[in-house]
């Protein structure tokens, strides 16, 4: 019994999970930083790590979440690490942040992704950003923020699968489609199909299936779901309101067909990234690391 | 007068047919992709039974999800119209009706008169319907039959916290890892979806008799959990599933 | 900050919104709420707020449509919810008020 589920999921991580990266920002001498904060993002599928020297970004890693989320926060620490001549103690002050934040060990504090994916995206994409959508692997959130990255409003939905990462794991597992191609699949089609109709997953994935007996190709299907799942975060969005500049952050941020879809349904431009935008929930807690280390510090 | 029911459901399609209110015979059979198609399969082997043919039938009612396609009923239903009034026939007494299908859960408050007095339905969401079991039930590897039956064995009650039928099977998976047993997932899983429809049937009102329709009848997990939350027992028909159909056949006989 | 907690699934929207500028931190919807949904403490989504604000319980937040329902019988109009009555500064708002919906 158990053996059934170890393999259903081994081909899981095949498919739906987004490739792990690392980087270090070249020209920054760590040692002479007056401080260095740490954000630690542990997401239900990937947990990222992001240094920061001065406020300014110098290292970042984005590896998967393990079963134990103390570890993969250190491990993805270490990967972010390595290569600098910086060690973990060399931190001044860390903030975890994301679905596992409360077990980030070496943390002094957590604080929620609404307020750090805020941050994050202020910092990352520029103070013209108003709205920010994040979906990651089990949510969608939507923040509307000021020029500083303060929150003003936000709605999040972490109830159900319809319009979070997992709806697009279920489609990828069912289609055996890796999450990377997904885009680029669901746009050779010969014309946009008609959305998928079903908003719970479970019905979608049995329209889908459905559709595929039913002799759709491949792609048509990939077609229908995406512009479902674009349809059903837009209604999140427009609950919300929509502001200029718009930018997206989390995984879903790199599944195009879902992107230039929802850019289409709401009739806006979405601010193109130049960085992994799995990384802004860590970015916004080590610039909220820096406020609160400093705040210490004048105590 | 011969009337027939046809309930088009989102899992099966079910047809009776009546004699002055007398249920002569009734047929059920799985839904499909050709609905107007299927409805009339199921009709016919409905008068197969009853050794009929569709010129005897007077009236034909039609009610459930995709009602409205099917061209050769001439008397419409709505679903919760159609539970009430099929409710009321078979049982005088019953004020609520709850009716739980595969990927839908109602309640609904008539008067003796089988007027409608309130409703609350769950729909478009697999959380509160017969959907969540069957995926449930595959994901520890138990037949739906199976998975009702040894909820009744657990020995602890367990809260599962996840609200969508997708985050669920996640959480389930950590159940097993966890070793907790079969009885005591299926019972949680039984448990969710009771406290969402008796939510439901408290809003609308409990009155003395209540009585359980659809499919998800049969589950005798659910049902044990149903009873618990309500602190009741419900009133179940013999074949829960005919009641909608029935409903639309007297219906038609209007 | 308009903090709205809740979510939509295929059967409608459910949130409760409560608008942190408004909130006083006061606790009084604390009380009235007989699903126990509300509790006041730092603002989880403003780590520079040093006032308490009113929140929606985390693990009540995914239950909304059912929670909310004895407060909203189906078919019937209601005017103000005990939440909404306790809040004096009118910092309590709810997405949806009928459980009837066709």
């Amino acid at each position: 019994m158990t053996t059934g589920t170890e393999k259903r999921k081994e081909k899981k991580v095949e498919y739906w999970k987004w490739p792990e990266s690392r980087s270090t920002t070249p020209g920054i001498d760590w040692t002479k930083a007056s401080i260095i904060t740490c954000g630690i993002d542990v997401g239900s599928v990937s947990s990222q790590a992001v240094i920061m020297t001065d406020g300014k970004l110098f290292a970042y890693s984005s590896r998967r979440t393990g079963y134990n989320s103390p570890e993969s926060a250190r491990n993805a620490l270490n990967w972010a690490l390595e290569g600098t001549g910086m060690k973990p103690e060399d931190i001044h002050y860390t903030v975890g942040t994301g679905y596992g934040r409360v077990n980030v060990p070496f943390a002094q504090r957590a604080i929620t992704e609404i307020a750090c994916h805020a941050r994050g995206a202020n910092y990352l994409y520029g103070p013209s950003v108003r709205t920010i959508l994040d979906v990651g692997g089990q949510d969608c959130k939507v923040i509307r923020c000021d020029e500083r990255g303060k929150v003003e409003t936000f709605l999040m939905n972490d109830k159900c699968a319809a319009g979070t990462g997992r709806g697009m794991e279920i489609i990828a597992d069912l289609l055996s489609v890796p999450v990377q191609d997904i885009g680029r699949l669901s746009f050779e089609v010969d014309e946009e199909p008609p959305p998928v109709s079903s908003t719970c997953t479970i019905f979608a994935k049995a329209e889908a299936t459905g559709l595929l007996e039913s002799g759709w190709p491949l792609n048509r299907v990939l077609a229908a779901y995406c512009r479902a799942m674009a349809h059903r975060i837009g209604e999140l969005i427009l609950r919300a309101g929509v502001a200029k500049d718009f930018a997206m952050t989390g995984g879903m941020a790199k599944n195009e067909g879902v992107v230039k879809r929802l850019a289409k349904e709401l009739n806006i431009d979405i601010l193109p990234p130049s960085f992994d935008t799995q990384i802004a929930g860590a970015v916004g807690a080590a610039l909220f690391a820096k406020v609160l280390a400093e705040k210490e510090q004048k105590k | 007068m011969i009337t027939a029911g046809i309930d088009m459901g989102s899992a099966t399609i079910k047809a009776v047919i009546l004699k002055d209110g007398k249920v002569l015979a009734q047929n059920i059979i799985d839904t499909g992709r050709e609905k107007e198609k299927l409805a009339k399969e199921a009709l016919d082997g409905a008068l197969k039974k009853a050794k009929l043919s569709l010129s005897d039938v007077e009236h034909i009612g039609v009610t459930g999800v995709g009602y409205k396609i099917i061209p050769f009923a001439d008397k419409q239903v709505t679903v919760v119209g159609a539970d009430a009034k099929g409710a009321l026939y078979l049982f005088p007494s019953v004020r609520t009706v709850i009716d739980i299908g595969a990927e839908e859960g109602r309640a609904i408050k008539c008067t003796p008169d089988g007027r409608i007095v309130d409703f609350a339905i769950n729909e478009k969401c697999a959380a509160g319907a017969g959907s969540f079991t069957e995926s449930m039930s595959r994901a520890i590897e138990l037949s739906v039959q199976e998975f009702a039956k040894v909820s009744l064995e657990s020995t602890q009650s367990i809260p599962l916290n996840a609200q969508c039928a997708v985050f669920a099977e996640s959480e389930v998976v950590g159940l097993i890892h966890a070793k907790t047993s079969k009885a005591d997932i299926a019972r949680a899983v039984h448990d969710g979806i009771s406290a969402r429809i008796s939510a439901m049937a408290r809003t609308v009102g409990l009155g003395k008799d209540v009585l359980l329709i659809g499919g998800m009848a049969r589950n005798v997990g659910l049902v044990a959990s149903l009873n618990k939350d309500l602190e009741l027992e419900v009133m179940i028909p013999k074949e829960p599933e005919f009641i909608g159909a029935i409903g639309a056949a007297l219906s038609a006989a209007e | 900050m308009l903090a709205n907690y809740g979510y939509k699934d295929g059967s409608g929207e459910y949130f409760i919104t409560i608008d942190t500028e408004k909130c006083n931190g006061c606790g009084a919807c604390i009380e009235p709420c007989p699903e126990h949904c509300f509790q006041i403490g730092s603002d989880e989504n403003d780590p520079l707020r040093d006032e308490p604000v009113a929140a929606v319980v985390p693990g009540q937040r995914q239950k909304l449509k059912y929670l909310c329902m004895p407060c909203k019988p189906a078919g019937r109009a209601v005017n103000k919810l005990p939440c909404e009555e306790a809040c004096t500064p009118g910092a309590i708002s709810h997405s949806w008020y009928h459980v009837l919906q066709r």
